[in-house]
């Protein structure tokens, strides 16, 4: 184990220095580009005696800069998320998305939009994530429910594909029919918030998902070990002290709230929960203490690049982030499927 | 010391074992022989305590088990099973390491990385350790199994140890078969393991076990040393099979099915 362990230990700090670089690229260039002498002053403006901001800085300190920390925190939720079906349900091609849970939690969302506009209930900071959870717990559930077998009452993974499939059609219409009877400022935050985005950030949501995905995965991080043991079987773990139902639990609390979280603010982002904890394998093995810490790494780099072409590719306008990781990663879903590598 | 008592488990209305006291002394190896559906399985999960029975009781050394958490139970129980499948890339000493689990919170001290690497050289395993386990044969990924097994049992504890064997011999060929019990028998000598298991060959059974316990239809048909069990007349009427019985020289007995 040890030069698996060195080579692990290199991954994860080349990785460190990715995410640095690529977060850097994403808060120099966009609709207006920024140096770094830009950047430096208007970090510079936050302290007590300095210049007030200029407007380009406001705009780099209120938008640019929040929505680079969002996209991080977005992708290293989504990279955990992934990571931790795929080891719950010992299966490489599980991801929040597939199992409702990011539907779901958009729904919520979006239900709170259009009532909560209504009904002017729940402005306060909470009621967003709340209802996104609440709509993310409902969908995994509903898909657990549906695909569980009569006879043994296990979920077999083709049953959860398509049960999956199934209810992500049924939200997705459902945000489909809020957004048709919406008023009309809400309905556009909506039909492009189904595809993905993170032109909302601002400083109130990355406290949140701060703080979500880094207890997440603090949470997640302990119970590595006990979902190494996992892979070689529930009985198995259950032989290595594991209390295998207590496990799945956690770990599927600890995926629908952070998924659920994330959601909440840049709408559905697919495909990042199932090709992140891929390539990591590919890399380091498949050790779930390594994977969770790299998974998290390298979703926040993804993002952060899915979200650089966002903004690139048609400036001044954007690009719904979802897009950009639907048509990476579908090729790459796709190719995995086909290899067969794995056991079913 | 191992005692069932008076265990009963069901499944909805259908009891898969019966009623059934024993008790299993350490030092010893002790199997369990009876056709499909006898209850075999259900009984060594029981006694490992997998499976939780509706009414009787396990006791490790006269405690009830069902008081004892799974991590705190784990450092002294382990179970042998037919085959693991492992559905990620994980190298054979990962595999192995995984035995010490119950013994260290967070990553592995010397202690365990130096059971690992002995259990390991053990089983004729070392050379294999960078490899994914997923690309070893069936023999092969049985050994690493069996080696990741007693690395969960290695060290001396203050009671006793309890191996389980769920089958472990399905799979392989006949060399493997009494390669495997060779190796159960010489780690059974310690005087503080206690060894049960399920074996379907009733030669491997009567050449290796101490005490064999019969069972037939989730009952204790007998329990006794191979030469009381296993009778041209139990045989008979627990398997349906008429055999011959032919004495070797090391006094082991055989058994011809016709």
């Amino acid at each position: 184990m040890t030069t698996q362990h060195g080579r692990r230990q290199l991954l994860l700090i080349a990785l460190v220095a990715v995410t640095l670089l690529v977060t850097i690229a994403s808060i120099r260039y966009g609709a207006i580009d920024f140096s770094i002498a830009e950047i430096s002053r208007a970090l510079a403006s936050l302290f007590p005696g300095q210049p007030e901001p200029t407007l380009d800085q406001r705009i780099f300190l209120e938008l640019r800069f929040p929505r680079a920390i969002l996209c991080l925190l977005v992708g290293a939720s989504l990279g955990v998320g992934g990571t931790l079906m795929q080891a719950l349900f010992r299966n490489p091609i599980v991801e929040p998305g597939l199992v409702g849970t990011s539907s779901g939690a958009a729904f919520g969302s979006a239900l709170f939009f259009v009532l909560g506009g209504v009904l002017h209930i729940g402005t306060s900071l909470w009621s967003l994530p709340i209802a996104a959870c609440a709509g993310g717990i409902i969908s995994t559930y509903l898909v657990f429910l549906l695909a569980r077998s009569r006879e043994d009452g296990r979920a077999s993974i083709v049953m959860l594909l398509l049960t999956g499939l199934a209810v992500n059609a049924l939200f997705m219409s459902a945000i489909g029919f809020l957004s048709y009877i919406a008023r009309d400022p809400q309905a556009r935050s909506i039909t492009f918030w189904s595809l993905g985005t993170l032109s909302g950030a601002s400083w109130k949501a990355v406290e949140i998902v701060a703080l979500s995905t880094v207890l997440g995965s603090i949470v997640a991080i302990r119970y590595a070990k006990q979902l190494n043991a996992l892979m070689i079987g529930e009985e198995e773990a259950t032989y290595l002290g594991v209390n295998v139902n207590r496990l799945k639990w956690i770990i599927l609390s600890v995926n629908v709230v952070i998924v659920a979280v994330a959601t909440a603010f840049t709408g559905v982002i697919s495909f990042v929960g199932l090709v992140v904890p891929h390539i990591l394998r590919m890399l380091g093995g498949a050790d779930n203490r390594f994977l969770i810490v790299g998974s998290a790494l390298t979703g926040a780099t993804l993002l952060t690049l899915a979200d650089l072409i966002a903004r690139l590719s048609v400036r001044p306008a954007e690009l719904p982030i979802g897009i950009v990781t639907s048509a990476v990663g579908v090729p790459v879903f796709i190719f995995l499927l086909r290899r067969r590598q794995y056991v079913f | 010391m191992l005692v069932g008592r008076n265990i009963t488990f069901r499944v909805g209305s259908k009891e898969l074992i019966s009623d059934i006291s024993a008790s299993f002394a350490p030092g010893g190896l002790h199997l369990i022989v009876g056709p499909n559906g006898a209850g075999k399985s259900t009984l060594v999960k029981v006694l490992a305590r997998l499976l939780r029975p509706q009414t009787g009781m396990v006791e490790y050394e006269g405690s009830d088990v069902v008081h004892v958490s799974e991590a705190e139970l784990a450092k002294r129980r382990a179970v042998l099973s037919q085959a693991v499948e492992i559905a990620f890339p994980l190298t054979v000493r990962e595999v192995v390491m995984m035995g010490r689990y119950p013994h260290f919170s967070g990553r592995p001290g010397p202690t365990d990385e130096q059971i690992v690497d002995e259990v390991m050289q053990h089983f004729d395993v070392t050379e294999f350790k960078d490899r994914y386990y997923q690309s070893l044969s069936g023999g092969e990924r049985q050994r690493v199994n069996f080696a990741r097994v007693l690395a969960q049992l290695w060290s001396h504890t203050t009671s006793c140890r309890y191996l389980f064997l769920d089958e472990p011999l399905t799979f392989l060929d006949i060399r493997h078969q009494i390669d495997f019990m060779k190796r159960i028998r010489s780690f059974t000598k310690d005087t503080d393991v206690v060894t049960v298991g399920v074996v379907h060959d009733l030669n491997l059974a009567a050449r290796f076990a101490d005490q064999i316990l019969m069972l037939d239809e989730g009952r204790i048909v007998a329990n006794g040393p191979p030469s009381e069990v296993l009778t041209t007349e139990k045989i008979k009427q627990v398997f349906g099979v008429e055999p011959t019985m032919i004495q070797t020289e090391d006094s082991n007995i055989h058994l011809i099915f016709n």
